[in-house]
């Protein structure tokens, strides 16, 4: 009952957010239901396929707000935040290679295949502990927030900022990258960790258990919102945009900036791991190519087109761009570059703050419109 | 007039006669003796070759070397020339041993072999070796030398014996005396075996160590197998000399490698330097710039492909042209809109680096292209036996230092560099004393832009050209700016080199991967450290 209030407390005066969670709502009902109950034939049925691609954009939406976050509320342009979403990944790769059990190639019950291929002999200590959900979830959350309260730690206090700080953090993903190509880490390598069987008993290949990750990932994206409205919206996140918008002054004010910044870097870090976690099962891979620089960059155009600064265009970026993806890449791959290339420039140059900043000049141009108009209807 | 006639007649005729006798004084006995080798019988045959190196023709080298190896063939048609087959899809590319001219392909069945049996094998190899010892090449007589030491016997001690005392040059001679110290190695006299210890010992030839290894070799107790202990004790210090040695000349290859990986580098992020450090412009789309470079080598090698040797001197000038006026289009159409936010700018640049690299896969195709090595760029300086150092890298470490020279004399010697600085510092003051400001940064981007393209071409020397290849130095690019500190090209000079030999150094025992991540961790931690870089800039242009 008090949390229903303090939602509705949240949502109080905002359309915006109301339409975007029952939209949501809505999706999580209608899509398992055209999937599973409607038979094939019907015009109404969804495939599987299209449960899956929209399972795939709406944890790159998580993904999306959370760069959203540091970028559009902190000013942190993140170049590597693909980074904590394949170390979240990774984290939900190796739980479900740990249930392939004695399923895999070689029949080995305790080794990944890819570790028997090399020879050992023993699993790696760091892999000790993964073949519980539980255990995977935690690292999920703690192994990006971890990585991300080091190096913001560092970064922060020593007051790496602007473009300096883009330049480092593509670096890190880079350095990753490089590091999870080595077959010598103990994470498959170049092919990375695939052939999945099963999560928690239940097959990945059923449409049921694919249907309830779809409906996972729909609730763990309003959570995410959720969770993200409040801090933004809250006393910190009013903080936050305060450094955005001037630095200087916020630590002249008396804040300690730095604490702030860590803050929003980790806990953005967190919901990319979750975004990441939700990821791996659906996609049915994690491999090294997550962390290359180019995802994050990508990752970055989805939040400007549908507008930083406003959460909800994080998310409708990042479905937007990505359906675009889907769609170019099978009816002409040649032209996707060329369009991702030229959105980057439009969106920069021509529309500065997005989707949202479109709807928003639309919707106070209606406002301005009305205003005119009523005065004189009261006066008539 | 018709003496005259008469008289002329009479001058031909006579100089007709007389021209065979001329050229035949060495030339007729070669293509007869050759005749010899079609017979069957390999005694005869041995009598033949000892005859055909006597003549000092100075074909019969080639004919020796290519019999050896099989390759020494007569056609069976009426023409029975002697030939040189080399193998091909077809058939036999077939060479006219006399003249080496070329006479196309024929079929197998066309051409019968010069058989040789291992006896004659051995005749041939002492007969290659004693004429390629007298070779007017100083590198081919060494390289001699070292053909022998693999089976070195008194025959050839013989023929090293005969030669080191007419030979004048002092690198052959001390690869002979190496050769003869291999054979002196086995004698039983003990002072001769000292002897020869002490030369192998001062050797450098891998032969010479491999030879001393032996000597100091150990059994399962690690006590010495051999029981002499004056041999011994010459042999361990002769391969300590060595390996001392050898020590040195791996870390000076290691440095030089690291020197050369560090042009490179400063070749890539010397145009960053200019648009980074100097205008402020995060230009990601660098990295294509130097793409455009090498895709203009290779533009210019299909347009002049019977003169790749000046290739180069063509793709410099024209990939500065290309890729600048590509600089100057992105400066005007886009990075202008954009100044004073540089976070738009990486983006919108990022979005240019995406279009220029699919604009090259469709253009010419997502595979690489590869573009040829110069003749003059090819091979090795030779320091000594165990240290060799690429020409190529030597150039592309002189051409880095060229270029960088050549860009601290524009920015500090020229009006545009003086324009340059003055923006740069204060724009609104430099407008006011009546710069163009819009010029000016058109320019400036343009000046990055093409030494970009000139890095393109230097790459295009060392690696792949493809459409990813601007990617791969991207990262590497900023990190050597950040790393000296933005807008400071000494400190980028300075970063490069380091980052290079860093690379270089830890490579061995990290491996190459490994290297390059250590490196990129240094420099974030670095950057935490020192947020401004090695060289940071003092005073009000470092406010902002």
């Amino acid at each position: 009952m008090e949390n229903r209030s303090f939602v509705m407390n949240l949502l109080a005066n905002d359309n915006a957010a109301r339409w975007f969670l029952s939209t949501l709502f809505m999706l999580g009902i209608v899509v398992p239901f055209c999937n599973l109950m409607v038979p094939q034939d019907s015009i109404f049925h969804v495939s599987s396929y299209t449960v899956t691609l929209l399972g795939k954009y709406l944890s790159y939406a998580l993904l999306a707000i959370a760069l959203d976050l540091v970028w559009g509320y902190c000013g942190i342009l993140s170049l590597g935040h693909a980074a904590f979403f394949a170390l979240g990944g990774y984290a939900m790769g190796m739980y479900l290679m740990r249930q392939i059990g004695d399923r895999g190639v070689y029949g080995n019950p305790d080794l990944p295949d890819f570790m028997v291929f090399l020879n050992w002999d023993t699993l790696p200590w760091y892999w000790q502990g993964f073949d519980m959900f539980w255990f995977a979830m935690l690292m999920a959350l703690l192994v990006p927030a971890a990585l991300a309260y080091v190096f913001g730690w560092l970064a922060f206090r020593s007051r790496v900022t602007g473009v300096y700080l883009s330049i480092i953090t593509q670096a890190l993903t880079f350095a990753l990258l490089l590091a999870f190509f080595r077959n010598e880490m103990g994470f498959g390598g170049n092919n990375g960790l695939t052939d999945f069987k099963e999560i928690l008993g239940f097959s990945l290949q059923s449409d049921t258990t694919r249907a309830g990750l779809f409906v996972f990932t729909v609730i763990f994206l309003a959570l995410g919102y959720l969770v993200s409205r409040y801090v933004v919206s809250s006393k910190m996140g009013r903080v936050v945009v305060a450094i955005r918008d001037a630095e200087d002054r916020t630590r002249f004010v008396g804040y300690k900036v730095e604490s702030f910044k860590l803050w929003i870097w980790v806990f953005s870090a967190m919901l990319a791991g979750i975004a990441g976690a939700l990821y791996t099962p659906q996609v049915g891979i994690i491999n090294p190519g997550e962390f290359s620089p180019l995802n994050s960059i990508e990752l970055v155009v989805w939040v400007a087109v549908g507008g930083r600064g406003t959460l909800i265009g994080a998310v409708i970026g990042a479905v937007v761009v990505n359906f675009a993806k889907t769609f170019f890449t099978a009816a002409a791959p040649e032209v996707w570059l060329f369009f991702l290339g030229g959105l980057f420039i439009f969106v920069t140059i021509f529309m500065p703050n997005g989707i949202m900043g479109l709807v928003k000049g639309f919707s106070e141009k209606r406002a301005a419109r009305l205003a005119r108009q009523s005065p004189s209807e009261v006066r008539s | 007039m018709k003496n005259f006639i008469t008289l002329m007649l009479v001058a031909i005729f006579s100089w007709l006669a007389v021209l065979p006798m001329t050229a035949s004084a060495n030339n007729v006995q070669f293509p007869t003796l050759l005749e010899g080798l079609k017979q069957k019988n390999f005694s005869k045959k041995a009598v033949v070759i000892d005859q055909l190196e006597i003549t000092g023709d100075a074909r019969v080298l080639k004919v020796f070397q290519h019999m050896i190896k099989g390759k020494l063939y007569y056609e069976k048609s009426e023409l029975v020339r002697f030939v040189f087959v080399e193998k091909n899809e077809s058939g036999f590319a077939i060479t006219n041993v006399l003249n080496d001219e070329p006479l196309g392909s024929v079929g197998k069945r066309e051409v019968k072999k010069v058989k040789v049996n291992n006896k004659l094998r051995g005749k041939l190899r002492l007969a290659i070796a004693k004429l390629s010892l007298n070779h007017p090449d100083v590198n081919l007589r060494r390289d001699a030398v070292r053909l022998m030491f693999k089976n070195i016997d008194a025959a050839a001690v013989q023929l090293l014996t005969a030669r080191l005392t007419v030979e004048a040059k002092d690198k052959v001679r001390d690869t002979i005396e190496v050769g003869i110290a291999l054979f002196d190695l086995e004698s039983i006299d003990k002072q001769v075996k000292l002897k020869s210890i002490e030369i192998l010992g001062d050797s450098l030839e891998p032969a010479a160590r491999a030879a001393l290894l032996p000597l100091v070799a150990k059994d399962d107790t690690n006590d010495y197998l051999l029981q002499d202990r004056d041999v011994l004790t010459a042999a361990i210090k002769a391969v300590a000399r060595i390996d001392a040695k050898l020590k040195y000349n791996n870390w000076a290859e290691t440095i030089y490698f690291g020197l050369s990986l560090g042009s490179v580098l400063l070749l890539a992020a010397i145009g960053l330097a200019i648009t980074f450090g100097v205008m402020g412009v995060i230009n990601m789309a660098h990295g294509e710039l130097i793409m455009i470079g090498a895709y203009t080598t290779y533009v210019v090698q299909l347009l002049m492909p019977d003169h790749i040797e000046y290739s180069l001197l063509v793709a410099i000038p024209s990939a500065f042209l290309m890729a600048g006026l590509i600089g100057i289009a992105i400066e005007r159409g886009v990075i202008r809109f954009l100044y004073g936010r540089p976070l738009e700018t990486l983006l919108a640049t990022f979005g240019i680096s995406l279009i220029l690299q699919q604009l090259v896969r469709t253009v010419f195709s997502p595979l690489n292209r590869s573009v040829e090595t110069p003749q003059w760029m090819s091979g090795a300086f030779e320091i000594n036996s165990a240290l060799a150092l690429t020409y190529s890298r030597f150039y592309i470490i002189i051409f880095s230092l060229l270029v960088f020279a050549a860009l601290l004399m524009i920015l500090k010697k020229t009006s545009l560099g003086l324009h340059v600085r003055a923006v740069s510092q204060n724009r609104a003051m430099a407008r006011a004393m009546g710069i163009r400001s819009g010029w000016v940064d058109a320019m400036t981007f343009g000046l990055g832009s093409g030494i970009a393209g000139i890095a393109g071409v230097a790459l295009s020397q060392l690696t792949n050209v493809g459409p990813n290849m601007g990617q791969a130095y991207i990262i590497d690019s900023f990190m050597v700016v950040v790393f000296g500190g933005v807008g400071n090209l000494w400190g980028t000079l300075v970063a490069a080199m380091s980052l290079g030999v860093i690379n270089k150094v830890l490579e061995p025992w990290a491996g190459a991967v490994l290297a390059k991540i250590i490196v990129l961790i240094f420099i974030i931690l670095f950057i935490q450290k020192k947020p401004r870089g090695l060289f940071p800039q003092r005073g009000r242009a470092a406010e902002h």
